[in-house]
């Protein structure tokens, strides 16, 4: 039996509470996707004119520094949603998001749901305090890790 | 109490700056402890420093400390060889109450137990992992391990890692700071909470590492539904007598030589996790 886009976007974390109306606007703009290790999800620079829920697998989220070959920030997995630069304007990727694994994601079209949510202000709110709680966690743990928690602290 | 005299019988060099010494007593019977519990340790004519126990007690073989040099007496620790001699007094503290194959009593503790690590604070946990671990090969509940370190070459306990995961533990590792030749996760420790795949409801979870870091981990194992009176955390200040007389390790009402290492995260610790230094 196979799943509907509808089914996977309901099922996604991001979408948890959504409401059936405002689930279907969002499968409107949705598309199931499949990356292989190695390909890469977005491009530093390029347009950010999707972004992801993952559902299976994970992303590295790289900066490419030169002599140093990618970096990678960060790395995020099933629930998790790659990509905020589709939100905000010049909407152009910060970072790679590469798989790391065989990935499953939805890809959504991020101009088509600026479009429904400019149009749908409860679809706007209900979409921004997902991407304020997910950009809120990602800030607290990006602040934490600052601190540099395991290093020595003491003084010698 | 007067140091009982140990031989260095092995040393290894987990980073630069971590080294696991091998304890044997010079006279006498190895010491019986619980995982969790330090000893305070000598070195003859620097210093004495409290240190976690790092076996399990259920292994046989010599008396297992990790050391971090971070100080005068924790590096003369730390440089000592093969054949030198080490002072101990211990075991000292509270433990992290898990099932111990020596105890051929205990009771069957069925719940998941979420074991969660920051850098060196993986070594007062290694003996109860083992125990956790050896459990649940007897109908005991699952293991997961969470650890987090800066990066990859601050790892301790690399191939025990490995031995739990092929023992049936769950281990998920992240560092804050990947090399190039790293292809595990990166982000911070709490970010493996959603993906290990434990019961909240019906599991126990222990902490050690950096206390900021316990305090954000216990608050986001509360959120995932974890009950706070299932935590326990492991915290340290200025250990010295070891007996609770001195009191130099105090924390609220707590000697945490005595009272501690090992405290339960529900009541009061929660709210000493913030309290700031006066």
């Amino acid at each position: 039996m196979s799943t509907t886009i509808g089914e996977l976007v309901a099922s996604h974390p991001f979408m948890a509470g959504l409401s059936a109306d405002d689930l279907a606007l969002v499968v409107g703009c949705a598309r199931n996707t499949v990356f292989q290790p190695g390909d890469l999800l977005c491009v530093e620079g390029a347009s950010a004119d999707t972004f992801y829920l993952i559902r299976r697998g994970r992303v590295s989220i790289d900066v490419h520094a030169p002599g140093r070959g990618s970096i990678v920030i960060e790395t995020v997995g099933p629930g998790d949603v790659v990509g905020w630069s589709w939100l905000v304007p010049p909407y152009r990727w910060t970072f790679d998001a590469r798989a790391r694994d065989p990935v499953g994601a939805i890809a959504i079209d991020g101009a088509c749901l600026r479009n429904k949510a400019g149009a749908d202000p409860a679809l706007g709110f209900a979409l921004l305090s997902r991407v304020s709680t997910e950009l809120l966690a990602r800030l607290q743990a990006t602040r934490m890790r600052l601190l540099d928690l395991y290093g020595d602290h003491s003084e010698r | 109490m007067t140091p009982v005299v140990h031989r260095v019988v092995g040393r290894i060099q987990e980073t630069d700056d971590v080294t696991t010494l091998c304890l044997e007593p010079v006279t006498g019977a190895r010491m019986d402890f619980r995982p969790g519990q330090f000893n305070m340790l000598s070195a003859f004519g620097v210093g004495e420093a409290a240190i976690s126990l790092s076996s399990a007690p259920g292994d046989r073989g010599p008396l297992r400390h990790t050391v971090r040099d971070v100080g005068a007496v924790t590096r003369a620790l730390c440089q000592r060889d093969v054949g030198d001699l080490i002072g101990v007094r211990g075991p000292f503290g509270s433990d992290w109450q898990v099932p111990q194959r020596t105890v051929g009593t205990a009771v069957k503790d069925v719940r998941d137990t979420v074991v969660i690590a920051g850098g060196i604070g993986l070594a007062p946990l290694r003996g109860a992992v083992h125990e956790l671990v050896a459990a649940s090969h007897g109908g005991g509940g699952r293991v997961f391990l969470l650890v987090g370190a800066r990066e990859p070459s601050q790892l301790v306990f690399n191939d025990d890692m490995e031995a739990w995961a092929r023992d049936g533990a769950r281990v998920l590792v992240s560092v804050d700071r990947a090399s190039p030749q790293w292809h595990g996760r990166v982000g911070l420790v709490t970010a493996l909470l959603s993906d290990a795949g434990f019961d909240p409801a019906n599991c126990r979870a222990l902490l050690c590492g950096p206390e900021i870091m316990m305090r954000f981990t216990a608050r986001a194992l509360v959120d995932m539904g974890v009950a706070p009176e299932a935590i326990l955390v492991s915290l340290e200040r200025n250990m010295q007598c070891g007996l609770g007389w001195c009191g130099h390790c105090q924390l609220g009402p707590f000697l945490l030589c005595r009272d501690g290492p090992v405290v339960p995260y529900a009541g009061i610790v929660s709210q000493l996790l913030t309290e700031r230094e006066r």
